[in-house]
């Protein structure tokens, strides 16, 4: 370790070299490489950390480049992990990077967890989130938990010290109708920025002890009006009691039909003719969207269901891949016949592939 | 009776902050208050998972409300 290097913090007197030391060691799992996990990388990499792993197997899109600032324009369509990984190793060539091409799964989560000291998840879906969650609870990890709506943020420390979880605030998964993610929601460049770097100082306070760790505390931040508030929380019988991962994490309304991936789309679109409904706004159908592709905005489905040819497959797509799950559910009551596909990932997937 | 509204519930109500009717009458557990938003703001209805703290505590759902309480609902939120 060289110590010059962190002689600005190890100067600090609650810090010292000891706490430095104790960052040299430690193993940290960074899962999501987006908006939370590239602020929360980059400042564990420069404070000396000595092991970061990166759990994500998504590339760069356009629309990532105003709150993903790590990746550059030239990177567009290239792996998120290997371009940050590249970067991580010129800021600090100390630290050990493990990449992790994948996205974090019920047959995966555990074994790459394990090795781990702590996890933060900077995931951006409510079935990683409860993963993360339950994959810590059986391995007993401390983990630092961060998500974003629009200009406010969430922080909190769940599984630490025999300390409340995930689970004990929000016992239930929520289902994707109910609450949209960045992509449909949108999200302000910067608040990612101060919410990624707040998990990483409350990883930095589980590994070295120093201060207080939010744990048992829920820290809202709003920055539309600099409000910082924390809720007090218990832990709540049971939720540690977890000793198996569930089955799947998938949201409970997802129909057991059949999706395709956006890439896949966009090949069978080349060799056949296929009926796309595409349930966006008018403001993002206006933006791009597939020539081939019949716009009914999802609330208008109810009304439009008349249009739809229920003779020929019926292939779904919305920004993110969430809302066309609810227009497959309404179709399908209203044609339990019907043959119904996802397009998994959305127009946002699409993007990079066909419209770049 | 004072709610102060985080995530999808202030983009639900279109503010940062609600003043509960006292009328019929004020909503006397988190249970009730909860009954009264769905109410009053329909697309309550369809959140399955909720939050309310009670003065900055983490309230269940029998917990008692005073009209001189700081209440916040606080919903999931997922992005990353």
């Amino acid at each position: 370790m060289n110590l010059e290097r962190y002689t600005r913090q190890t100067q600090l007197k609650e810090f010292g070299l000891e706490a430095q030391k104790k960052l040299s060691e430690a193993k940290v799992l960074v899962i999501g490489a987006g908006g939370l996990g590239v602020p929360a990388l980059t400042y564990l990499n420069a404070m000396g950390v000595g092991t970061l792993g990166i759990v994500d197997s998504d590339v760069v899109s356009l629309s990532n480049l105003h709150r993903q600032v790590s990746y550059y324009e030239n990177e567009v369509g290239e792996s998120k992990v290997s371009s940050l990984i590249k970067k991580l190793q010129a800021q600090n060539s100390a630290t050990n990077l493990i990449p992790h091409h994948t996205f974090l799964s019920t047959e995966n989560a555990l074994a790459i967890i394990a090795a781990y000291d702590v996890v933060l998840d900077a995931s951006d879906n409510f079935p990683t989130r409860y993963l993360v969650n339950d994959a810590c609870v059986i391995l007993k990890k401390p983990f630092v938990y961060g998500a974003l709506h629009s200009f406010e943020g969430q922080v909190s420390v769940f599984n630490f010290e025999d300390g409340p979880t995930y689970r004990c605030i929000f016992p239930t998964m929520p289902n994707p109708a109910e609450i949209p993610n960045c992509n449909e929601n949108g999200v302000l460049g910067v608040v990612p920025g101060i919410i990624g770097n707040l998990q990483a100082l409350e990883v930095v306070k589980v590994i070295t002890g120093i201060g207080e760790a939010l744990s048992g505390k829920f820290l809202l931040f709003d920055g539309l009006s600099q409000n910082y508030r924390k809720i007090n929380f218990k832990k709540v019988a049971g939720n540690d009691a977890i000793i198996h991962l569930k089955d799947s994490y998938e949201f409970s309304c997802e129909i057991g039909g059949s999706a395709i991936t956006s890439q896949e789309l966009t090949e069978l679109l080349k060799k056949e003719d296929l009926q796309v409904i595409d349930v966006r706004t008018d403001a993002e159908y206006q933006q791009f969207h597939l020539e081939e592709a019949i716009h009914i905005p999802l609330s208008a489905l109810e009304r439009k269901l008349e249009a739809i040819n229920y003779s020929k497959d019926i292939y779904v797509i919305c920004q993110s891949g969430i809302r066309s799950q609810k227009a497959i559910q309404l179709i399908g009551a209203f044609k339990p016949n019907a043959t119904l596909i996802n397009v998994d990932g959305g127009m946002n997937k699409l993007n990079r592939y066909a419209l770049r | 009776m004072k709610v102060l509204l985080f995530g999808i519930a202030k983009d639900i109500i279109g503010a940062s902050e609600f003043e509960v009717p006292a009328q019929p009458k004020h909503p006397s557990t988190v249970k009730e208050l909860k009954d009264v938003l769905v109410v009053l703001f329909p697309e309550f209805g369809t959140l399955s998972s909720l939050a309310i703290a009670i003065n900055s505590e983490y309230a269940e759902e029998n917990a008692l409300l005073h009209s001189t309480d700081e209440i916040a609902i606080i919903p999931p939120v997922s992005g990353g």
